[in-house]
C-alpha cells in the first residue's frame, strides 16, 4: 500500500471531472454571493472538457494532468484558467516518467503545483483564495508522509477541508471580491471551495488505487 | 426573463460571429484564433499595435472598438471571465505591425495574470509589449490604493487616446504614456438599480432589493459600497457626480468629456435624464463639457443601471479624443 502507478489512469481525470462538473452549481452559487458566479460553469466547462478528450484514450497521469492544464489555460481563461492551468502543468512535470507514484512523488506534484499557482497569483493563506485550502493540504500532507500514504492522504483532504472552511471568516485581500472588505466575510471562497474538491478527489483516486 | 438563446455554452461564439458579419466593412475573425477579433486596419507597418480583451457579456465592449485608429486586436473572453492567455496572445500577434503593441486592459485578476502570460509568451516572438491597466472606478478603492480600483467604462477613454497616438505614429512608449494619462484623467461610478444573470447560470447571482440601489456597483455585479433606497433621478445623477468629482478635484475652468453608459437594461431616455443634470452640475462647477457620450457603450449584460465617466482633458488628451476614427461602438 505504498504507491499507485503511473500509466493508464484515465479514469482519475474523468473522476475529477466529474465532481467539478457535479458541483457546478454550488460553485457558482458561492461565486455568485461575492464574485460573478460564473466559477461554477468555466469549472465545468473546462473539467468536462479534459475528460472529454482524454476518454478512450491510455494515458498515464501526468499525461492527463497536461491535458486537463491545456484546456484551463488555452481554452477556459478568468483566473482560474492560469491558475489552475499551471498548478496542472507543474504538477504533471513532477511526475512525468515515473513508472509508479509514492508518497515522495505524490508531495513533490504536491508542492510543484503550489509553486505553480504561486508563481503567477500573489496570494497568501489568509487572503480568502484556494490558497487557503491547498497551503495547509500540503503542508498536512507533507507532515504525515512517514506514516504512510493512505494516511497523508486523509490528512490532506482533512486539512483542505478545514483551509476551505477557513475562508468563511475571512474578508477577501485578493481577486474580485476583494473590493467588498469586510462585505466579504461570512461566505465560502470559491476558489478555495474548488481546490478542495480537486484536492479530495485526487486523494479518494490515489488511495483507492494503492498497492 | 426571456431571452434570444440557443445553447447558452455557444452564446459567446454566436455573438462573435454576428458581430463580424454586421461589421464586415471594419473588423474580421482571426484566422489563427476564433477568440480574437481584428480590425481591418490592423498591422500597419511601423505603427504601434493596440489589443484589449475582456470577458464577454458588456457588449458592444470590448469588440465593438476595434476599428480604425481605435483598437487593432481584440482577446474575447467567456461571459464575464478573461480571455486566456493563448487569445491575448494570438491578438498581440496579430496588431503588431514591427513596432510592438500596446494591451490596454481593466484592472481584474484574471485579465493581469493572462496578459502577463500572454507578454511572456510573445517575448519569444521578439514583440515589444507595454500595458496600461485601467483602474478609473472610484468606489473599488480608496484614492491611496488607486492600483487596486478596478476598470470600468473610462477603458473606451484609454483605447481611443493610445489609438490615436499610435495613428499619428508615436512609438510604443509615447502610446503608453499617453493611454495612461487617459486613464489617469478618468473617474467612473456605477448606480445598479437591478442585477444581471449569467445565461448558463439561469438566476441572477446577486439582489438588488426593490425601492433600492447599489451605489459604486461593478461591471460584473461585484456588490456595490452602499446600499440606498432609489432617488429620483436628478438626485442619483446628484450623487453620481458628486463621488465622480469629489475624487478628481479638478480645478474650476476644466474641460472634461463625459460619458455615461448604461449597464444594458436601462432604457436610453432614463440616460438622457441623467445626462441632462449631469451637465448642469458640471456647468455649476465651472466645467466645459467638451464632448458627450451618452448610450450603451460598456454594459453588464441585463444589469439595470447606469456608468458615469469623466475624462479631464488638456490639449494633447483633447486633439487626441477629437481625431478621426471608426469601429462599431464609437
Amino acid at each position: 500500500m505504498t504507491s499507485i502507478q503511473n500509466a493508464d489512469q484515465v479514469a482519475i481525470l474523468k473522476d475529477l471531472a466529474a465532481v467539478i462538473v457535479a458541483n457546478k452549481a454550488w460553485l457558482s452559487d458561492i461565486d455568485g454571493k461575492i464574485g460573478d458566479g460564473d466559477h461554477g460553469s468555466n469549472m465545468a466547462k473546462g473539467f468536462g472538457r479534459a475528460a472529454d478528450r482524454v476518454a478512450g484514450q491510455t494515458l498515464p497521469l501526468d499525461a492527463c494532468l497536461l491535458v486537463l492544464s491545456d484546456v484551463l489555460m488555452g481554452e477556459i481563461g478568468g483566473s482560474m484558467g492560469p491558475l489552475y492551468g499551471l498548478m496542472f502543468e507543474d504538477m504533471a512535470g513532477a511526475i512525468k516518467g515515473l513508472d509508479r507514484i509514492d508518497a515522495d512523488a505524490f508531495s513533490a506534484m504536491l508542492n510543484a503545483g503550489l509553486k505553480g499557482v504561486q508563481g503567477v497569483g500573489n496570494a497568501q493563506v489568509g487572503d480568502k483564495t484556494l490558497i487557503d485550502a491547498l497551503v495547509p493540504a500540503v503542508a498536512a500532507f507533507d507532515a504525515a508522509k512517514v506514516s504512510g500514504f493512505a494516511l497523508a492522504l486523509d490528512d490532506m483532504i482533512h486539512a483542505a477541508e478545514v483551509g476551505r472552511d477557513s475562508t468563511i471568516d475571512l474578508v477577501a485581500r485578493i481577486g474580485r471580491s476583494a473590493r467588498l472588505g469586510e462585505r466579504s466575510r461570512g461566505v465560502l471562497d470559491a476558489g478555495a471551495t474548488s481546490c478542495c474538491l480537486i484536492l479530495t478527489s485526487l486523494g479518494q483516486s490515489v488511495r483507492q488505487r494503492l498497492s | 426573463m426571456q431571452r434570444f438563446l440557443n445553447d447558452p455554452d455557444d452564446l459567446v461564439d454566436e455573438t462573435v460571429a454576428g458581430f463580424v458579419k454586421a461589421h464586415r466593412d471594419l473588423v474580421h475573425l482571426s484566422a489563427d484564433n476564433p477568440r480574437v477579433v481584428v480590425s481591418n486596419s490592423a498591422r500597419t507597418a511601423g505603427r504601434v499595435g493596440i489589443v484589449t480583451g475582456g470577458g464577454s457579456g458588456h457588449e458592444p465592449a470590448f469588440i465593438g472598438y476595434t476599428g480604425r485608429n481605435l483598437v487593432d486586436a481584440v482577446a474575447v473572453g467567456e461571459i464575464f471571465s478573461s480571455p486566456t492567455a493563448k487569445s491575448f496572445a494570438d491578438a498581440i500577434r496579430v496588431a503588431n505591425g514591427g513596432a510592438g503593441v500596446a494591451v490596454l486592459y481593466g484592472n481584474y485578476a484574471g485579465d493581469n495574470m493572462n496578459v502577463k502570460m500572454a507578454a511572456r509568451m510573445v517575448a519569444k516572438d521578439g514583440i515589444e509589449v507595454a500595458t496600461v491597466v485601467a483602474n478609473d472606478d472610484v468606489c473599488s478603492a480608496p484614492m491611496s490604493e488607486r492600483e487596486k480600483r478596478r476598470g470600468v467604462a473610462g477603458e473606451i477613454f484609454m483605447w481611443k487616446i493610445g489609438g490615436a497616438k499610435a495613428a499619428l505614429g508615436a512609438n510604443l512608449i509615447e502610446v503608453q504614456a499617453a493611454a495612461q494619462k487617459a486613464i489617469d484623467a478618468c473617474r467612473s461610478v456605477g448606480v445598479g438599480l437591478g442585477p444581471c444573470t449569467l445565461p448558463a447560470v439561469g438566476h441572477p447571482n446577486f439582489a438588488i432589493e426593490p425601492g433600492t440601489m447599489e451605489v459604486g456597483i461593478g461591471h460584473h455585479g461585484e456588490p456595490g459600497t452602499r446600499v440606498e433606497p432609489l432617488k429620483s433621478a436628478n438626485a442619483v445623477a446628484d450623487d453620481m457626480l458628486k463621488i465622480v468629482m469629489d475624487d478628481h478635484a479638478l480645478a474650476a475652468g476644466s474641460e472634461v468629456a463625459v460619458l455615461l453608459s448604461g449597464l444594458g437594461a436601462t432604457s436610453v431616455n432614463e440616460l438622457y435624464v441623467l445626462y441632462d443634470r449631469i451637465e448642469v452640475g458640471l456647468t455649476g462647477m465651472g466645467m466645459t463639457v467638451h464632448r458627450a457620450y451618452v448610450g450603451n457603450y460598456f454594459t453588464s449584460l441585463e444589469m439595470v443601471g447606469a456608468t458615469l465617466t469623466v475624462l479631464a482633458l488638456d490639449a494633447e488628451l483633447k486633439s487626441l479624443l477629437d481625431m478621426d476614427c471608426a469601429s462599431p461602438a464609437f
